[in-house]
């Protein structure tokens, strides 16, 4: 997927001025504050917002210029909005073929079929849409975007009006999305949570303006913005399955700098797994600790320090190729001596598996 | 003519007057309507009053100026005669338009409603599914305003049916062509025929109440244009 985008927008206080460039497969995250332009951005690629002036290429045709606008149902998307919207007119079954029934040429049947299977609805298509709870309606709405066979799919906060609950229902459906279909999808989020569990590359937004644009393993890691600055900084790590040590429980799990040992059930083999470690569970010691409870033990470079607060430093460190993020106090910074270039070792407390 | 073959023609004017005014009303009356809940002119409002002043003026002032438009010596009258028709006042045609202008309220207001209550989503949902304008007007917009729909053709011929002051002036009392049930209840009410008033007056008043039960039972059951 490759998307140019160059958009502007002014109503009233409010200014989006959007220079985008990205060529990505996956899940590209959009995140930033309430009010930042993140949803008119989505809602521009989608052709929602006639006002907004500038050029759009979307893998490589022009949607929008100076004498174009493609019409939004001449884009080839397809659009989950923050609430399902499902028609109330319709039943499930009406909803999914909807979109499906509007396919030129022969329509892909099978995409529908896959949606259902994928998001589990199955055994709601006779229902109407309000005697669905909202987890329901949602998963309903994402696979009728899905049946249409997009070549993008946009999703504006999907699960922003949902509970915990409903949240954790969804969410392992939009990742199997991705690794059964490969769609390349826009993610617009402002929660921390589902970007690091879903989003292989982050569009940072603030004040209308794409600020920063990256793989979200680099961005969490870059300790010049907000995002470190949090309590609850983290990094995330793309691993593989390895192996698996049934006398204990523990899977092995490979990135490129080392192996994590996490307990577990035992997942297959070669299967690509999302690692998310918090910045405050990693210790850092000058010496490798043998005599330690500790499993996840790496050798590791300092490439850069930065406070956080006024006790505090963030300090990024580098695992063979791997970014990692750790936090400690700044009199432990000053003990070890800590500095850009030192070798350490990183002691992680614990680490969370995403998938 | 008896009085009660009198007194049946002109309740079949009055209904085939009404059937054909809500018909006209619905078909202008819903781009209208659409426009209005969709638009985003800052001078909507100018529009909005205009449809809405059949509600408060005089019906006799309405019909007084669609006379003078119509007739011989009016616009319309003499574009009619300029095309080789006669002019319009007088005649059951000049009734439908009289009761167009009169009634139009009735049947944009409610359709307004209704589409204003839909909001955009579901039509934005429309067209990332592939759906042109029209095709979201006619499967999203229709369906989800459909109840706006009954209430609007219900209205616009329940108010019609009750129309004096406009056929007075514009369509005169001319029986077995403009002459409608409200003028022959006032003839007999004219000539002391008390009885004669009562049953058109009773049957009238049925069933305009039927109609507006209808309405109301309708709205109550069907939620979504009030969402």
């Amino acid at each position: 997927m490759s998307i140019q985008a160059d958009l502007q927008l002014r109503r009233g206080e409010f200014a989006l001025d959007v220079h985008l460039d990205v060529l990505e497969r996956g899940i590209s995250a959009i995140f930033g504050p309430s009010g930042c332009g993140k949803t008119t951005l989505l809602r521009a690629i989608a052709g929602l917002e006639p006002a907004v002036r500038g050029t759009l290429k979307v893998n490589g045709e022009t949607w929008q210029d100076a004498d174009h606008f493609v019409a939004p149902h001449r884009r080839p998307i397809g659009y989950v909005f923050q609430e399902p919207s499902l028609f109330a007119h319709l039943d499930v079954r009406g909803n999914l073929d909807y979109g499906l029934r509007r396919l030129r040429g022969k329509a892909r049947q099978d995409s529908l079929q896959q949606a259902v299977e994928l998001l589990g609805i199955g055994h709601l298509l006779a229902r109407q849409p309000q005697q669905l709870s909202g987890g329901e309606q949602q998963r309903v709405a994402i696979a009728r975007a899905l049946a249409v066979s997009p070549a993008l799919l946009l999703l504006d906060e999907p699960l922003a009006a949902l509970d915990r609950e409903r949240k954790n229902e969804i969410l392992p459906y939009l990742d199997s999305l991705q690794r059964e279909l490969g769609l390349p999808m826009l993610y617009v989020s402002h929660s921390r949570d589902e970007v690091a569990r879903l989003a292989d590359h982050l569009i940072l937004m603030g004040d209308g303006l794409v600020q920063h644009s990256g793989p979200v393993a680099e961005l969490f890691a870059r300790l010049d913005l907000a995002l470190a600055q949090e309590p609850d900084a983290e990094t995330v790590i793309e691993a593989e399955v390895a192996g698996y040590d049934p006398e204990y429980q523990l899977n092995w799990l490979d990135f490129p700098g080392g192996r994590f040992i996490v307990a577990g059930k035992p997942l297959p083999k070669g299967r690509r797994v999302r690692l998310q470690v918090m910045a405050r569970d990693i210790s850092l010691t000058l010496e490798h600790q043998r005599m330690t409870s500790i499993l996840n033990i790496f050798p590791a470079t300092v490439e850069q320090i930065a406070a956080t607060g006024v006790a505090q430093v963030n300090v990024r460190l580098r695992v063979g190729n791997t970014p990692l993020l750790a936090r400690v106090t700044r009199k432990s910074a000053d003990a070890l001596g800590l500095q850009p270039g030192k070798s350490v070792y990183a002691q992680v407390k614990s680490v969370a598996l995403l998938v | 003519m008896t009085p009660l073959e009198n007194d049946l023609t002109a309740l079949f004017i009055t209904l085939k007057l009404a059937a054909l005014t809500t018909l006209v009303l619905l078909l202008v009356g819903t781009p209208i309507a659409w426009w209005l809940a969709r638009t985003r002119w800052r001078f909507r409002f100018l529009i909005e009053a205009m449809v809405a002043l059949p509600l408060v003026l005089p019906p006799t002032v309405i019909g007084f100026y669609l006379l003078l438009m119509l007739g011989p010596e009016g616009p319309l009258g003499m574009l009619m005669q300029a095309l080789g028709g006669q002019s319009l006042a007088f005649t059951f045609s000049g009734l439908v338009i009289g009761s167009v202008f009169y009634s139009m309220p009735f049947v944009v207001q409610p359709l307004q409603g209704a589409f204003a209550a839909i909001g955009a989503r579901p039509l934005e949902v429309a067209a990332t599914l592939r759906a042109s304008p029209l095709d979201r007007f006619l499967t999203v917009a229709l369906p989800l305003a459909r109840n706006g729909f009954l209430t609007a053709a219900v209205l616009g011929f329940a108010h019609t049916l009750g129309e004096f002051g406009v056929v007075l002036m514009i369509g005169g009392n001319i029986p077995g062509s403009t002459q409608v049930i409200s003028i022959a209840i006032y003839d007999h009410v004219e000539s002391l025929e008390y009885v004669r008033a009562h049953w058109i007056s009773a049957g009238l008043l049925l069933l305009s109440f039927a109609l507006l039960m209808l309405v109301y039972a309708l709205n109550r059951r069907f939620s979504l244009v009030r969402a």
